[in-house]
C-alpha cells in the first residue's frame, strides 16, 4: 500500500520539481526580482479573494441544494437530483463565453465569480447529497426525539455528519478556482493562472511564470493545512454497517415554493444561459458545413483518453485515500497533501513538465498516450484521492480489524472489505475525473499524439478563428457526453447508498 | 441491494474503459509511431498557425515536400514554450508561428537554425531575421475600424495619439487580452518609448475604450454601431465582407498613414530548428511557403498580405503592402512583451 502510494505522491510532486529547476535557472535574483513585485502581492490577493468568494458561495449552493434534494419533501426530488449536478458538464470556457455574449458588463471580479460559482457548486452538492444519503438518520431521530429543533438538529448533527464530505467538496472548488484559466481570462479578472499564462505567452523567458507557479503551490498548501484543521479529529464512521435506510422527508410546507425558486433560479443560471446560448449558435450555424468525420473523431479521442485518465486516477488514488484515512499517522496525510500540492497549478505548467520530464526521462512515451494519461492523474488525483479518502472514512474500521482478525491478508481485506464498502464514493470519483478529463485542454493541446483530436480540442481549433457557429457542434457534444457521467454521479450518489 | 448496483457500475465502468482503452491503443499505435518520430522520412511542423485557417495549405505543403508530413498545431507562444522545453531533444524540424516574437525568442535561445539566402530574400528586408533564421511568409497590418454612419471618413484621425482627445470617450472597441494588441503597444514603446507610451495609454483609459474578448467582436461592435471605431487587425473586415457580402457589412477599415505606431506591420513566418534531421525536406517547405501558390493562398483565403512581390488578389480589397509603412522597428524586438504587460498592469488597461 505503502509503495503505490509513495509512486502516486512522487508523480504528483513532478511539476513542484520542475517548477523549482525553472525558478532557479537564471539564479536566485531574478526570483526574488518577481516574488517581491508589488503586483506578485496584488496577485495572490485577487487570486484568494475569488477562491474564497466562490468557495463560500458554492458551500451555500451546494449544501443547501443536496439538503432539499435529499432530506426535504420537495417536489420532484429525483429529477432535481440530476438537474443539480448537471452543470459539472459545462466547461468554464463555454459558461464564460455564454454570460459575457449575454451581458458583455460582466466582467472582472463579479463575472468571475458567478460563473466560476455556478460550474463548481455540484463539487460540493455531489460528495454532500451521497453524505446525506449515506449516513444513518438515527443520530438525528435521537435528536429530535430528544426535543432539538429541525433547524438546530440540522446545524448541529447532520452538517456535523457531512463535514468530511463538504470540506473535501470545498477544497475541490477553492483548487479548481486557483487554476481555472477559462473563466477568468474570457471575463479578463487578472488572477494567477491568467498572468501566468500572459507570462510564458510574453517573455519567452520562463522564470517570471515559474516563480509565480511556486507562490500559487504555496498558497495551495497554505489552503491545505486549513482544511487539515477544518477536518477536525471526531470520528466518522459509524459503529456497525448502519442501516442506510430513507431518512423521513422533512415538510418544507409552505416554504416549498421558496425552496423550488432556488432551485429553478439555479438552473437557469447555470444550464439555462449556457445551454441557450450553444443553442443560437448551433440554429446559426449551417450543419452542412459540418464534418462528421471529425466530429467522430474527437468524440472517440475524448472518450478513450478520459476513460484512459479516470482509470489510471483512480488507481493512482486508492492507496494514497486508504493509507490517509486508515494510518493517521503523519505519513498518510503528507502522502495525501502532497497529491494536492500541484493542484491549483494550471494546465499548462503541468503540461509543460511533462514536456521536461518525459521528453528527457521517457522519450518513447513523449507525444503518446500514455504521457498524456499520466498528466491527467497528476491534474486530478486529488478529486479522485478526495472520493476515495471520503468514502473510506466513512465506512468502520472494525471490520477491517474483524478481517485481519480472521486471517485475511492485508490486500485480501482491502479487496474484500474496504473497496467494495468505499466503491460507491470511488465510483463517483471516476466518473468525477472521467468527466473533468473530457474538459481538459491545455495539456492534451502539448502531450496529445500528433494529429489525434478530442471535442475540447476541435473547439478551441473552432474558436481561434472566431467561428463561434462552426465550434457550437462540438460543445454541444461535449456538454451532451460530459452530462452522461454528471448524470450517473447524480443517480449514484442517491441509490447506491440504498 | 447495495452491492450489485455498485458492482454494475463499476462492470460498466470498468468494461467501458477498456473498451476504449483498446480502441485508442489500436488508433495510437499509428499515430505514436509517427509522433514520436521513429519514422525517418517525417517532416515534424509545429504550427501556431490555426488548422481552419492554414490546414489546406499545408495539405498543399504535404505535395510540394513529396514526403510525409507531420503537423503539431497548438498556439504560437505555447508551442514555442514547448519548444523551449524540448531544447535538442525536439521532434519538430518546423516551427510556423502566427508572429515574429515566437520566432525571435528561439532565434535567441539559438534553436534555429539558417535558412536558405536564397528563400531569405524573396521577403522585404524588414520582415525576416538579419542572421537568417526566420523568414516572414505572410503580412497583417494594424487598423482602426470605423463605422461610416457614426464617424464620415473625413473626420477619421489621422494618427493614434488622438483616440485620447475626449470626443472619442466610450467610442472605441478594442481587445485588451490579445496578442495582436500587445503588439501593437510593443511597437509602439520600441518606437516612441516608454513615456509617450504610458502617456498615450493613460489617455486612452481615460476614455473609457470598450474590452472585447476577440478581435472579431469588436469587428461585430463596430458594424452595429455598438462602438464607432474599433482597434483590429486588417483581415477581420475582409474575412467579414467575404462572408456575408460588402453590401452587409457597414465597418470599413482605416490605415493611420506613414510612421504611426496604430498602424504597425506584423508577420506569420518560420523557422528551422537546428537540430532537424530533415534539412531538405525542412527547405522545400520554406520554399513552398515563399512559392507564388502559397502566397497567393494566403491574398486569397486568409486575407493576409503575401510578402513576395507581385502577387496580386481581386479577391479582396486592399491597399498595397508597399503602400503600408507603420513604425520604423525590428520586428524581433516585438518580443520585449514582458514590459509591455507590466506597463498595461500599471495603467489599469488588461
Amino acid at each position: 500500500m505503502l509503495v503505490p502510494a509513495l509512486a502516486a505522491a512522487a508523480l504528483a510532486l513532478l511539476p513542484l520539481v520542475y517548477l523549482a529547476i525553472r525558478s532557479l535557472e537564471s539564479g536566485v535574483g531574478p526570483a526574488l526580482d518577481v516574488l517581491l513585485r508589488e503586483r506578485t502581492a496584488r496577485l495572490v490577493f485577487r487570486s484568494l479573494g475569488l477562491a474564497a468568494a466562490v468557495t463560500v458561495a458554492s458551500l451555500g449552493l451546494g449544501v443547501s441544494m443536496a439538503w432539499l434534494v435529499i432530506r426535504s419533501d420537495l417536489p420532484c426530488r429525483g429529477l432535481w437530483r440530476v438537474i443539480a449536478a448537471l452543470p459539472l458538464a459545462i466547461p468554464t470556457y463555454v459558461a464564460a463565453f455564454a454570460w459575457i455574449a449575454a451581458v458583455p458588463d460582466l466582467d472582472g471580479f463579479a463575472g468571475a465569480a458567478l460563473v466560476l460559482t455556478l460550474c463548481s457548486y455540484p463539487y460540493v452538492f455531489l460528495p454532500v447529497a451521497a453524505a446525506l444519503q449515506r449516513t444513518d438518520p438515527a443520530l438525528e431521530e435521537v435528536a429530535r426525539a430528544l426535543g432539538r429543533s429541525a433547524t438546530a438538529t440540522f446545524f448541529t448533527v447532520t452538517l456535523r455528519q457531512v463535514r468530511p464530505a463538504a470540506a473535501a467538496g470545498s477544497l475541490l472548488v477553492a483548487l479548481y478556482v486557483l487554476s481555472d484559466f477559462g473563466a477568468v481570462s474570457i471575463l479578463r479578472y487578472d488572477a494567477f493562472t491568467r498572468v501566468i499564462y500572459t507570462s510564458y505567452r510574453a517573455s519567452f523567458d520562463r522564470t517570471p511564470a515559474a516563480v509565480l507557479g511556486c507562490v500559487l503551490v504555496s498558497v495551495t498548501v497554505l489552503i491545505l493545512l486549513a482544511e487539515a484543521r477544518t477536518r477536525g479529529r471526531a470520528g466518522q464512521a459509524r459503529i456497525g454497517a448502519g442501516a442506510p435506510r430513507s431518512a423521513a422527508a422533512i415538510r418544507l410546507g409552505s416554504g416549498v415554493v421558496a425552496a423550488s425558486a432556488w432551485m429553478v433560479g439555479v438552473a437557469v443560471l447555470a444550464l439555462g444561459v449556457p445551454l441557450g446560448s450553444l443553442t443560437y449558435w448551433l440554429l446559426r450555424g449551417r450543419t452542412a458545413d459540418l464534418d462528421g468525420g471529425a466530429l467522430l473523431q474527437a468524440t472517440v479521442g475524448t472518450l478513450s483518453l478520459s476513460a484512459l485518465g479516470a482509470a489510471a486516477t483512480i488507481v493512482f488514488a486508492i492507496p494514497v485515500g486508504v493509507l490517509a484515512v486508515r494510518h493517521k499517522g503523519r505519513l498518510g496525510r503528507i502522502l495525501e497533501q502532497a497529491t494536492y500540492a500541484g493542484h491549483a497549478l494550471p494546465g499548462i505548467v503541468v503540461a509543460l513538465a511533462l514536456v521536461f520530464f518525459g521528453i528527457r526521462y521517457a522519450q518513447p512515451l513523449y507525444q503518446r498516450t500514455p504521457l498524456l494519461v499520466l498528466a491527467y492523474v497528476v491534474l486530478f488525483l486529488p478529486a479522485a484521492v478526495g472520493a476515495v479518502r471520503a468514502s473510506v472514512a466513512q465506512s468502520p474500521p472494525a471490520l477491517e480489524e474483524v478481517a485481519r482478525s480472521l486471517g485475511k491478508k492485508p490486500a485480501g481485506v482491502l479487496r474484500a472489505v474496504t473497496l467494495p464498502l468505499a466503491a460507491p464514493g470511488i465510483a463517483a470519483g471516476a466518473a468525477l475525473v472521467f468527466l473533468t478529463c473530457m474538459k481538459e485542454l491545455p495539456a492534451t493541446l502539448l502531450l496529445r499524439p500528433t494529429g489525434s483530436s478530442t471535442l475540447a480540442t476541435e473547439l478551441w481549433t473552432e474558436t481561434g478563428v472566431a467561428a463561434y457557429a462552426a465550434a457550437a457542434p462540438y460543445a454541444a457534444l461535449l456538454v451532451v457526453l460530459a452530462a452522461i457521467p454528471a448524470y450517473l454521479l447524480s443517480r449514484g450518489s442517491g441509490r447506491l447508498g440504498t | 441491494m447495495r452491492k450489485p448496483v455498485v458492482r454494475h457500475l463499476l462492470t460498466a465502468l470498468s468494461a467501458t474503459t477498456l473498451a476504449f482503452g483498446v480502441v485508442a491503443c489500436g488508433a495510437s499505435n499509428s499515430d505514436d509511431t509517427r509522433a514520436a518520430g521513429e519514422d525517418e522520412g517525417a517532416l515534424v511542423i509545429y504550427s501556431g498557425r490555426n488548422e481552419k485557417l492554414v490546414g489546406p495549405l499545408l495539405d498543399q505543403l504535404r505535395k510540394a515536400v513529396g514526403q510525409k508530413v507531420e503537423i503539431r498545431y497548438g498556439d504560437s507562444s505555447e508551442l514555442a514554450a514547448q519548444l523551449l522545453e524540448e531544447g535538442d531533444r525536439t521532434n519538430a524540424d518546423l516551427f510556423f508561428s502566427q508572429d515574429a516574437g515566437a520566432l525571435g525568442a528561439l532565434a535567441k535561445k539559438g534553436m534555429l537554425g539558417v535558412l536558405d539566402p536564397a528563400s531569405v530574400a524573396l521577403a522585404p528586408d524588414r520582415y525576416h531575421a538579419k542572421d537568417g533564421s526566420w523568414v516572414g511568409v505572410s503580412a497583417r497590418s494594424r487598423v482602426l475600424a470605423y463605422n461610416p454612419g457614426k464617424v464620415p471618413a473625413a473626420e477619421l484621425p489621422q494618427s493614434i495619439y488622438e483616440l485620447t482627445d475626449p470626443i472619442w470617450k466610450g467610442k472605441i472597441g478594442y481587445a485588451p487580452t490579445n496578442a495582436s494588441f500587445h503588439a501593437f503597444v510593443t511597437g509602439m514603446r520600441v518606437s516612441a518609448g516608454e513615456e509617450k507610451t504610458r502617456k498615450w495609454l493613460t489617455g486612452f483609459k481615460n476614455n473609457e475604450p470598450k474590452a472585447f474578448d476577440k478581435n472579431g467582436l469588436v469587428l461585430d461592435a463596430v458594424d452595429k454601431g455598438t462602438v464607432s471605431v474599433g482597434l483590429l487587425n486588417h483581415y477581420y473586415l475582409s474575412e467579414k465582407i467575404a462572408e456575408l457580402g460588402k453590401s452587409n457589412v457597414t465597418a470599413r477599415n482605416h490605415y493611420f498613414p506613414g510612421a504611426d505606431p496604430g498602424a504597425l506591420v506584423n508577420v506569420a513566418g518560420v523557422g528551422v530548428l537546428k537540430g532537424t534531421d530533415q534539412s531538405a525536406a525542412a527547405a522545400k517547405a520554406v520554399q513552398f511557403l515563399l512559392s507564388a501558390p502559397a502566397q497567393q493562398y494566403f491574398a486569397d483565403t486568409t486575407a493576409e498580405y503575401p510578402v513576395v512581390k507581385g502577387i496580386t488578389t481581386d479577391k479582396h480589397e486592399l491597399p498595397a503592402l508597399s503602400a503600408l509603412q507603420g513604425p520604423d522597428i525590428d520586428l524581433t524586438q516585438l518580443d520585449s512583451l514582458e514590459q509591455t504587460l507590466a506597463l498595461l498592469d500599471e495603467v489599469g488597461l488588461t
